[in-house]
């Protein structure tokens, strides 16, 4: 029961074959007995989704059921949770209890899922391995002594796990791909402004975007159905209709016209990443579409211009945890600029404290106009390389990350970390919508025996804004046509 | 040495909006501390702004009342700073592009003369909350500063001068020049106690004849057209001496003390905070239709600079009195009902200056709580036009309506028996009988040299006057009596 994919879970429970109770007893109890060794949780909140799934078995009853009702999934612990702590990954907010509900969880709350937890994340979402996460790093279903990649490390693991059948994630530089493809899931992160962003503990605003997290484009593509959508609470979320995602997915893809990046297959790509990419691209010229190289040629500002907008934003962004009303407050606090510092010092960690001093630093007096307005330039002219590009060809195609999962404790060095974001990062500057996909292993593949060292690769494809329905109907093509998508990791057969 | 005073002014007006700028939460004044605030005041994590509409419809009236420029684009920035009353750890403010461009306030001075004072720019921000610092302890006797967030979110409009004030008395004037304006077109009731409405005074000094500015000080959180007056004027007594004494000025923000009547530092421009001002990512910029603006500036009330000319050119009234009518939204609105009843301007304007100004001065009063209404005075006013009685029962009268003795002038009059006597043969025998009651008198007037006796007749007049308890006509009393008297001469 575990072992599936959530629109074959929904459809269970449609036909009646199990109630949302005992799938959510089932996915519980898995929870508890395995996830010890994966650490994908913070925070398990089975009262509240037994009480969720009974509401669901109800409604069912009563013939009010819809699509996902009684659908078990996860939360990232960025979503702000009515009557749930809420911590972002930071022991900040440790005892943040959430009095409200984000937009996205209000809404999946009325479409009748139950969510089971929240996930681990990287402290505030700043992260590419899930390893700044005040409640510990998070391992790789697929290897033990692997990054599952961040910062919705936790969603991705407890999916690739078979401990949820989906997970809601937030990307602001590639946070729900990178793990997706870490973790050899499907990970959707959608145009700026489709997902309402209110009650998602903001990272970057100009740049956070919250999305499904899933074993199938189809998943995903019930999920975004349910979660999109203007929101008056969110004044850049955008005013325009919620298809329903899963019309076009079986579209075919005859004539679709590719793109491929010239600078996403160059310098630093794993040449066996490379190879299981490219692989995958061909399937596509199987499918009908044709292929063309293309350029974006401000691709290698994108890091830098990234890494001013992101920590500036950050910077302001988390002033409020100050210790004055909410959050980690030091003890004894001698004067107020005592209670700043040590309550700051003390509940922000290494990374998320080098971001706000980065921030701080990039929108001071005299250097303003040097980095922030720099940057904002270059995030035009970033964003014009994929409008450009999008006259030519319909989505484009390359890797979502340059290697698979790393090693627990491998990159030590902050801008190596960064460099992991390189093919993913300008989608945000640019607020067009990315997907990952499955798309073979690196070192030994599961079908051959599943040995220790294979590790998933993903393909990440791109689309103009709001395009969100031909990406899902591109990815969903393709995994109709293969099956890396149905590889598990050993974790993931474990029964009960 | 001569010197020249130079004098900018940004005044925080707060609007009257009905929820705050950016939450749906009440900004009513005086309800319980933080009963006001709501996930976005507080500023929990993931909360978002929502830009009040009403706010900038406010803001936008207010350039218009200004003759201002009115960008089509205007943006949201983030002013960064801790302080434990500004939940956010920043303000969200106009930097870069505010809602309102350069514009132009006249102001009246005392002598009547008027003058232009340049506004540089208005933007729309939001409102801190409150810290407490009185009187609370944590239970071990620390003393503990309580923080108030009510306030937080409020609407404020952020008016910026040019330093075209030579003077403490511009500097008043140019306030409550604000202040008409703003309460003229409702956006703001401009509640100084409340704090409706306070300034930051930029005040620097200049031999006479100097082209250059002198340093500055910034005197912050002035919330009174008094204490504007007093502080500058102890700030330039200040910054003179200091020059004289061959001292620099340094550029600081001081705060007037109104206690002490002085101004003390409160930090010095090294002090001064960097505020990393950027756009704001949560709010889009603000793009103002064309049609929009169009719309709002067909629907501007009258301003008092308008109604002022109005006053002077249409009613013919003194430029005084123009001025003092048009001062506020409700003298006007109150001047012109009363015209509006009697139908006469100069003696609405001697009634609502005279007797109603006295009456509201003496209870401190303000005009829109006057006991008296505009249609009750205009209806009295009337009957002193209409002869039905005297200018003397006129201010019984008045007086009667104040103290709530009866609904209008007439049921007054009725009641009090103040009708005017014109009927000439009571008037004549009320005459007679003071003539038979005043021999000694009447023998004075006989005695005396004809052209004194115009003066005697004033005696007279009294007792008939208080013999018909004053409803008797004056003019008419006047002359039967001189008949009277002089054919006894």
């Amino acid at each position: 029961m575990h072992d599936t994919t959530l629109t074959a879970l929904a459809a269970g429970l449609a036909a009646g074959e199990f109630s949302s109770r005992e799938l959510t007893q089932a996915l519980l109890a898995r929870i508890e007995r395995l996830d010890g060794e994966l650490n994908s949780f913070i925070t398990l909140t089975a009262e509240q989704a037994l009480d969720a799934a009974d509401q669901a078995d109800a409604a069912r009853a009563a013939g009010n059921a819809g699509p996902l009702t009684g659908v078990p999934l996860a939360l990232k612990d960025l979503f702000c949770t009515e009557g749930v702590r809420t911590s972002a990954g930071s022991k900040m907010l440790d005892t943040f209890v959430a009095p409200y509900d984000a937009t996205v969880v209000e809404k999946l709350k009325a479409a009748g899922t139950v969510s089971l937890g929240k996930t681990n994340m990287d402290e505030f979402a700043m992260g590419s391995s899930n390893e700044n996460s005040f409640y510990g790093a998070v391992h790789n279903p697929w290897h033990r002594n692997a990054v599952p990649g961040g910062s919705s490390g936790g969603s991705a693991a407890a999916v690739a796990a078979g401990l949820v059948p989906a997970a809601m994630g937030t990307d602001t530089g590639g946070s729900i791909r990178q793990p997706a493809a870490f973790c050899g899931i499907t990970g959707l992160k959608p145009t700026y402004g489709r997902v309402s962003r209110y009650g998602i503990i903001a990272y970057a605003s100009s740049l956070d975007q919250a999305g499904p997290m899933a074993r199938t484009a189809e998943d995903c593509a019930r999920l975004l159905t349910a979660i999109a959508g203007h929101d008056l609470r969110d004044s850049t979320s955008v005013a325009r209709g919620v298809p329903d995602y899963t019309q076009e997915l079986d579209a075919p893809l005859a004539g679709l016209r590719i793109g491929l990046p010239r600078e996403y297959f160059g310098e630093g790509l794993d040449p066996a990443v490379e190879r299981a990419v490219r692989e995958a691209i061909g399937v596509f010229e199987t499918l009908g579409a044709t292929l063309r190289e293309v350029s974006l040629p401000h691709t290698h500002y994108a890091i830098p211009a990234y890494y001013v907008i992101a920590p500036a934003e950050a910077s302001s962004n988390l002033a409020r945890y100050d210790g004055v009303r909410f959050g980690h407050r030091c003890d004894a606090p001698a004067d107020l600029t005592d209670l700043y510092k040590r309550s700051r010092a003390e509940g922000f960690g290494e990374e998320v404290k080098r971001r706000i001093l980065m921030g701080t630093h990039t929108l001071s007096e005299g250097f303003f106009d040097a980095y922030y307005k720099k940057a904002q330039q270059v995030r035009r002219l970033i964003r014009q390389d994929f409008l450009d590009a999008f006259d030519e060809v319909d989505v484009l195609m390359g890797p979502t990350s340059p290697t698979p999962a790393f090693d627990l404790g491998a990159k030590k060095d902050p801008v190596s970390m960064y460099l992991q974001d390189i093919y993913t990062i300008a989608i945000n500057l640019a607020g067009i919508p990315g997907i990952s996909v499955p798309a073979g292993f690196v070192g030994g593949c599961p079908a051959e025996g599943r040995p220790a060292e294979g590790r998933p690769v993903g393909l990440q494809i791109l689309g103009t804004h709001f395009a969100e329905a031909r990406l899902l109907n591109v990815a969903h093509q393709f995994q109709q046509a293969t099956d890396w998508h149905l590889r598990r990791p050993a974790i993931a057969e474990e029964t009960l | 040495m001569q010197w020249e005073t130079v004098i900018g002014l940004e005044v925080h007006v707060q609007l009257a909006t009905k929820s705050k700028i950016f939450s749906g939460a009440s900004t009513a004044f005086g309800a319980e501390p933080n009963s006001q605030a709501c996930a976005v005041d507080l500023g929990l994590p993931g909360v978002l702004p929502v830009l009040n509409e009403q706010a900038v419809a406010m803001a936008v009236q207010f350039g218009l009342g200004i003759h201002a420029e009115i960008p089509e684009v205007s943006v949201f920035d983030r002013k960064n700073y801790f302080y434990p009353d500004l939940p956010k750890g920043y303000q969200t403010s106009q930097m870069y592009h505010p809602i309102v461009g350069p514009g132009e306030v006249e102001i009246t001075l005392e002598d009547g003369s008027t003058k232009a004072v340049r506004v540089h720019h208005a933007h729309l921000e939001e409102d801190a909350g409150k810290s407490l610092h009185e009187t609370f302890a944590d239970g071990r006797g620390h003393a503990m500063t309580g923080i108030d967030l009510n306030r937080a979110g409020t609407p404020l409009l952020e008016i910026v001068s040019e330093p075209d004030m030579r003077s403490a008395r511009e500097a008043a004037a140019y306030l409550k020049a604000i202040h008409s304006i703003v309460t003229y077109l409702g956006i703001s009731d401009g509640n100084m106690a409340e704090g409706s409405m306070r300034c930051d005074v930029n005040v620097s000094v200049r031999p006479r004849g100097q082209a250059s500015f002198g340093t500055r000080a910034e005197i912050k959180n002035v919330n009174s057209f008094r204490f504007v007056e007093r502080a500058i004027e102890f700030e330039v007594e200040r910054q003179i001496e200091l020059l004289e004494d061959g001292g620099e000025v340094i550029q600081e923000t001081r705060l007037f003390d109104p206690e002490r009547d002085e101004t003390r530092s409160m930090r010095t421009k090294e002090q001064a905070n960097d505020y990393r001002y950027f756009p704001c990512p949560d709010l889009l910029p603000v793009v103002l239709d064309r049609a929009y603006v169009d719309h709002l500036r067909d629907t501007l009330p009258e301003l008092p600079a308008a109604k002022r000319a109005r006053f002077q050119d249409e009613l013919g009234l003194s430029a005084y009195d123009a001025g003092v009518l048009s001062a506020s939204r409700e003298m006007a609105e109150y001047f012109e009902a009363v015209k509006e009843v009697c139908g006469d301007a100069k003696l609405a304007a001697n009634w609502v200056q005279g007797e109603l100004s006295g009456a509201l001065n003496r209870e401190g009063l303000p005009i829109q709580d006057s006991p008296v209404s505009a249609t009750q005075l205009g209806e009295l006013v009337s009957r002193v036009m209409d002869d039905t009685i005297n200018g003397k029962a006129a201010k019984q009268v008045f007086q009667a309506l104040w103290n709530g003795e009866g609904q209008s002038a007439d049921e007054v009059i009725e009641a009090k028996g103040l009708k005017q006597v014109t009927d000439s043969g009571a008037i004549e025998a009320m005459i007679d009988q003071v003539i038979a009651d005043s021999p000694a008198q009447v023998a004075q007037y006989r005695d005396a040299e004809p052209d004194k006796r115009g003066k005697m007749i004033g005696y007279f007049v009294g007792q008939v006057m208080k013999a018909s308890r004053g409803t008797a006509n004056p003019q008419q009393v006047n002359a039967l009596l001189k008949e009277k008297l002089d054919a006894l001469c």
